[in-house]
């Protein structure tokens, strides 16, 4: 084995990158290997330390030394002071904006890690399949000390003193809930543990259940217990595979172990769980059509009261819970409520799990407290934009959410803030777009979503959304109006006024959103007839400055449809009725003598 | 398996069971065993980690390493599935990105075998409530 006395680590992730880290580490090498201390010495490029606001980083191991903001000139110092005489450059150490002190050993001291994780905390740490390694940290104690040492009242107090709101995107208050359903009477009542995630790049359920199964379970089972419930059920759908074949598992384990079927702990309390499966429609997210559905019924709401607490499945008692808001509970039951509620912000408390997609550089699941801003998760967590190209949009709770922009970068993440700003918490799914982006465009692609997956129940969410789609494809298609764009305003507010669920009433804000902040895109495409992120096709134009064109020939041979003519050395011409605007000759050209315009 | 008939019976076994995983880790030559966990969640199995876990597990037998191979949930980074976690005796657990068949080899060779780091490990950026 080589034994290295020291690594230093140097960030490689693209915004470190940016600032020069290639050339940090270059000179790191060349001066350790002037100084001959290559054996005792190495260094190492890292992925993204999330904490890109800094960089670039520079870790130095084993003492665990983080420098921040460091540069090639500082590459010198860093040899000479810290790795020949051990002392470290105190000037580029992190200083704790709070005490204003340099923090010298970044081991224990948590202050650039902007993620902690409680749902996520045995994801990517346990084997699912092996429930004596949930029991290692902590599992099922929860349940057991709900059933031995706690009364169902107290274990809802909890509930309710943590803060804990619904992740599944509503944020109602979720000891609240059990309480709700805990006071109607009834010899049969049911938990029922909503997997059906649907929003389009949501996946933070399904990791939870592909990594964590036991701790839904577990908190299913405590929830049983609080509202008087014998039977838990999952309603998963079938396009999840793993996490179904995970869950069964889980549930095999925990009945052979006894801490779900009869009896539990010897307590007398008996809880067992089953699994549903759903087909893939995103309206069986909604609690009522979701009941419907596991009762073989069609996947479609009903008007909501009686809420599920009071008639939910088979008409008995439900309480229904999204899988983040369980896997928050056997924490919160371990750790206590006054822990819980001192993350977060006033009236959100605890963590989000997020799904971070689109163009950004660090696509991934992170879970981070409530009250983080957009700016933290985009540019340190995630790593900033993809090909650093500009930031313009994140797109927040699906195809019921909105988009935010630039001026809510810092805007503290939590359910009341993204509602005033005109978005949602949703499910968990970020889409992060840039300036490639057309706005237009994403407001229709949510619609496309919607009108597939509408029911078709009633009337404002079948039509409403038809029409709203009819005009943003106009709108698209260079052949908008003035008054289109009042249409799409007004039809939307009628679609949210009159539809009955809550896909319907929601399916309008991607469209409000975007004109709300996106209006200028719209107005180009209507009255200048361009869109300005160049994807409206047919709003493109590709010209040939004859003044450029050599005659090379080289766009004529490229062009699939045979839109370009003209003579070797001449100018050659575009013939707008054939283009179909792909893009090839503008591409290929060499003399930069086609236009986009 | 004799069901769990108590809090109390339920607290023993979490104590055995922890032993059992400390055991594991130090093993009868502490200073051999390491610890693999590939991250096997359908994001990392579509990108080919059953595949890395399947090399590991040949290439470790091949090379007589004393190693325990396991399969856990995602870890978060996306971006760089496959990812493993590679605990060596004594030593911190690193996190690595992008692991294919070649980077099996690379990591087997390199960070196991001589202790050296490899390029873009993922630097760990989250706590959890045990930190």
């Amino acid at each position: 084995m080589t034994d290295y006395k020291m690594h230093l680590l140097i960030c490689g992730g693209t915004g470190c990158k940016a600032s020069e880290s290639d050339v940090i580490k270059e000179r790191l090498i060349q001066l350790i290997e002037d100084l001959n201390l290559d054996e005792e010495v190495q260094v190492v490029s890292t992925g993204c330390f999330g904490f890109c606001e800094k960089g670039p980083i520079v870790k130095v191991l084993p003492d665990n030394t983080f420098y921040t903001q460091v540069t090639p000139h500082d590459v010198l110092e860093i040899v000479e002071e810290h790795v020949v005489k051990g002392r470290p450059v105190k000037r580029l150490l992190y200083t704790d904006p709070k005490t204003e002190k340099h923090v010298s050993d970044s081991k224990g001291m948590e202050f650039y890690k902007k993620q902690i994780r409680i749902a996520l905390k045995n994801c990517g740490f346990i084997n699912p399949e092996n429930i004596e390694e949930y029991i290692a940290r902590d599992g099922y104690q929860a349940l057991g000390k709900c059933l031995t040492e706690l009364s169902r009242d107290e274990v809802i107090k909890e509930i309710k003193d943590s803060g804990l709101r619904g992740r599944g995107g509503g944020g109602f208050p979720t000891g609240l809930k059990w309480e709700i359903t805990k006071n109607v009477e009834n010899d049969q009542k049911y938990v029922v543990c909503n997997a059906d995630e649907g929003d389009p790049g949501a996946f933070m359920d399904r990791s939870i259940l592909e990594g964590d199964p036991h701790a839904v379970l577990e908190a299913m089972a405590i929830c049983g217990y609080c509202i008087g419930a014998d039977t838990g059920l999952v309603y998963i759908r079938a396009e999840y595979p793993l996490a179904i074949q995970r869950l069964k598992v889980a549930i095999k384990q925990a009945e052979e172990y006894g801490l779900i079927g009869n009896d539990i702990m010897g307590t007398g309390f008996n809880f067992r769980v089953e699994l549903r499966y759903g087909a893939g429609a995103f309206v069986c997210g909604e609690e009522t059509a979701l009941i419907h559905s596991m009762e073989g019924l069609r996947g479609e709401p009903t008007f909501k009261p009686p809420f599920p607490s009071v008639s939910g499945y088979m008409g008995k008692p439900t309480n229904v819970n999204n899988v983040e808001t369980f896997a928050n509970v056997p924490v919160i039951i371990n750790k206590g409520a006054k822990w819980f509620s001192s993350i977060g912000t006033e009236k959100s408390k605890g963590t989000k799990v997020f799904a971070l997609a689109g163009k950004i550089n660090n696509v991934g699941l992170i879970e981070v407290p409530m009250g983080t801003t957009l700016r933290e998760v985009i540019y340190d967590i995630g790593g900033g934009i993809k090909g650093g190209k500009e930031f313009k949009s994140v797109q927040t709770g699906g195809p019921s959410g909105g988009c935010l922009t630039k001026k809510h970068l810092d805007i503290p993440i939590d359910y009341d803030n993204l509602i005033a700003a005109g978005s949602m918490m949703g499910s968990g799914g970020m889409i992060v777009m840039d300036e490639d982006d057309c706005m237009v465009s994403i407001a229709k692609f949510y619609l496309d979503f919607t009108l597939e997956e509408s029911c078709g129940k009633c009337t404002p969410c079948r039509v409403g959304n038809k029409r709203l789609h009819e005009i943003l494809d106009k709108i698209t298609d260079g052949k908008g109006e003035m008054e289109d764009i009042e249409k799409l305003k007004e039809l939307s507010v009628v679609i949210k006024d009159t539809a009955l669920c809550g896909l319907g009433q929601t399916s309008p804000n991607p469209v409000l959103s975007t004109i709300a902040n996106f209006e200028d895109e719209y107005l180009a495409h209507v009255q200048a007839g361009k869109c300005p992120a160049g994807q409206c096709k047919s709003l493109l134009r590709y010209d040939i400055l004859e003044d450029l064109c050599t005659g090379c020939t080289l766009c004529f041979r490229n062009c699939p449809v045979g839109a370009i003519t003209g003579e070797r050395r001449q100018p050659h011409y575009i013939d707008q009725s054939l283009c179909i605007k792909c893009g090839a000759c503008y591409e290929k050209c060499k003399f930069n003598a086609i236009t986009l315009t | 398996m004799t069901k769990i008939k108590s809090l109390a019976d339920l607290r023993k076994l979490k104590d055995e069971v922890q032993s059992k995983i400390k055991l594991r880790e130090n093993s009868d030559n502490p200073d051999h065993v390491v610890q693999i966990k590939v991250g096997m969640a359908t994001c990392g199995i579509a990108s080919g980690a059953k595949e890395t876990m399947n090399s590991f597990i040949e290439e470790l037998e091949q090379e007589a390493i004393d190693a325990v191979v396991s399969q856990t949930g995602c870890m978060g980074f996306c971006y760089a599935e496959p990812t493993v976690e590679v605990t060596l005796p004594n030593k911190e657990p690193v996190l690595f990105g992008h692991v294919h068949k070649e980077k099996v080899r690379e990591i087997i060779d390199v960070y196991i075998k001589r202790g050296e780091l490899i390029d873009g490990i993922i630097p760990i950026n989250f706590k959890t409530i045990d930190d």
